[in-house]
């Protein structure tokens, strides 16, 4: 399976995950410092930046869109609970 | 003065241009479920009048629209109410929002950027017009003004504050309220409702100390004439007071260790037969040989939750050790975890460790609920089967250790495999 590097910037972690998996899915596993509420995309309390390789993430739906909207997220920011890391490497911290 | 000889309902004057057109409830005695008071509380709602038209900020809770309607009828007609501001949209500020939304169509709805799909939820509605505000944004009445303070998450995320310039008035939402209900309506006129104004921090604004003190910053340099919040008292004599009483609850009360950057690190645990004591204990040990975390060591059948609450507030990692007893963890630790809702814990580091006999739930399911509280928890918890052996000892006080390293960010760049994280 295609194999992805997500590396977690506050905790200086790098974990090399299958194509595909959420953010959401490592972060809290490994112990990074971003926080989850709903875990489907709605409250934004899982807002992080993504400090490098941007392009490496699925396109944020139309509701994930709204959600950084309302919450003035700035730029290169994301949910983790709904970016998916399809490959490459990618560096995330909290907002 | 609040309700004239035949006890209809009137609107109360705050100034020539403010009103109070709330509604008083004397029998509540249970409120958000999670406080009590002894007198019942109100739901202040406000009416300013400007040159070019009427804004009426907030509302109140649905079963006292009547009282809410009947005030507001003794000083304005409803095709003059140009504006309505929602400060906050917890039902009981605006459970008279639709009536009112019916006989003032024309009125423009102004709320926080935060809370659009609040409100869409909450009036279950699609099409709805309404003006998101933030910090700087304003709205004229020709000579009152009302300006908007982005003030989120105190304690709803939607919550905002309005100012009025030209009255030196700050509408202020449920910041600086209480549950106090007393018709005599002015804090120099009410009874002594200090008590109520300190519980209703510790309960409802605690959790949110940050946002209080970003909003304080906003707000600490406003003129204050008078702060008109949605429950209790209206703060009329030296409003600044309060705000300065904000201040001071929501500064860390370590403040002099924070400046000295020393990282804090608690260790709680139960014990029943010594095990997970002596696994405490040893890695107390461990944390100590990492210099720059001070660290305590504390039985829970030694204490009272309310003092660790206050303790866990200030500190920078948590950790719990527990046996696991009848496949679980014991209840003082949990009595201990759902008492954390009144404290910040996100990124707080968290671990945990315990003795246990043949299934050994107890560690998993505490990780969980630590990580359910947005507390980081890195470093998997240690199990140790019954009587830690000295080889295991020596595993606690490396844990200790390592957390220690965790929370001074010294621990190296490590890459690991997803598997790995997966596995346990
Ligand atoms: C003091 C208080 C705190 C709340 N905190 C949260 C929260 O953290 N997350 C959330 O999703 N809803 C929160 N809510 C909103 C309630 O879950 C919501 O109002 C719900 O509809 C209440 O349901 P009930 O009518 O069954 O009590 C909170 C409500 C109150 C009153
Ligand atoms: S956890 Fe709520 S939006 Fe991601």
């Amino acid at each position: 399976m295609a194999k992805a590097n997500v590396t977690f910037e506050d905790i200086n972690i790098t974990v090399s995950v299958p194509a595909g998996t959420r953010v959401i899915e490592v972060s809290e596993k490994v112990g990074a410092g971003i926080t989850y509420g709903c875990r489907e995309g709605d409250c934004g309390t899982c807002i992080m930046k993504v400090t490098d390789g941007w392009q490496h993430l699925t396109e944020p739906s139309v509701l994930e869109d709204k959600v950084l909207r309302e919450n003035m997220a700035g730029k290169h920011n994301r949910l983790a609970c709904q970016a998916q890391i399809l490959g490459g490497n990618i560096s995330v911290k909290p907002a | 003065m609040v309700d004239s000889d035949n006890n209809a309902p009137a609107a109360v004057a705050l100034s020539e241009r403010v009103y109070w057109i709330g509604a008083f409830d004397p029998d509540l005695r249970s409120f958000d479920i999670i406080l009590k008071t002894a007198n019942g509380t109100s739901y202040n709602a406000y009416l300013v009048r400007g040159s070019e038209g009427v804004a009426i900020i907030d509302t109140v809770k649905e079963g006292f629209a009547g009282d809410f309607f009947a005030r507001l009828e003794t000083v304005a007609d409803y095709a003059e109410i140009k504006v309505i501001v929602l400060n906050h949209l917890e039902p009981d500020h605006t459970g008279a929002l639709p009536e009112l939304m019916r006989r003032a169509p024309q009125a423009q709805l102004f709320i926080s950027q935060k809370a659009q799909t609040m409100l869409k939820a909450l009036l279950k509605r699609d099409k709805l017009n309404f003006t998101p505000v933030l910090t700087g944004d304003k709205v004229s009445l020709g000579d009152r003004s009302l300006e908007f303070l982005h003030t989120p998450y105190l304690h709803w995320p939607d919550t905002q504050c309005t100012y009025v310039p030209e009255e030196k008035t700050l509408f202020s939402g449920d910041v600086f309220g209480c549950h106090f209900c007393d018709t005599r309506l002015f804090n120099d006129e009410a009874g002594d409702f200090r008590f109520s104004f300190e519980y209703y921090y510790a309960h409802i604004m605690r959790p949110f100390k940050d946002y209080v003190i970003r909003a304080l910053e906003l707000i600490e340099p406003l003129q204050l004439d008078l702060i008109a919040p949605t429950h209790g008292p209206i703060l009329r004599d030296r409003p600044k007071r309060y705000v300065r009483r904000y201040r001071e609850m929501s500064q860390p009360s370590l403040s002099t260790d924070k400046q000295a950057k020393a990282r804090t690190l608690l260790i709680f645990y139960i014990s029943s037969y010594g095990n997970t004591r002596r696994m405490a204990e040893a890695i107390y040990a461990g944390v100590m040989s990492v210099a720059g975390v001070r660290v305590s060591l504390y039985d829970l059948e030694g204490g009272e939750v309310s003092p660790f609450v206050d303790l866990i507030e200030d500190a920078d990692g948590l950790l719990f050790g527990t046996p696991t007893i009848n496949g679980d963890a014991v209840k003082p630790v949990w009595d201990l975890l759902s008492s954390l809702t009144v404290v910040n814990l996100k990124n707080k580091l968290g671990g945990v460790f315990g003795s246990y006999g043949w299934s050994g739930e107890a560690v998993r399911l505490v990780e969980d609920r630590l990580r359910g509280l947005k507390l980081r928890v890195p470093i998997q918890g240690l199990r140790v089967k019954l009587i830690p052996t000295e080889e295991e000892l020596e595993q606690c006080h490396r844990f200790g250790r390592e957390l220690a390293q965790e929370l001074l960010g010294l621990r190296e760049a490590r890459v690991i495999d997803f598997a790995e994280l997966t596995s346990s």
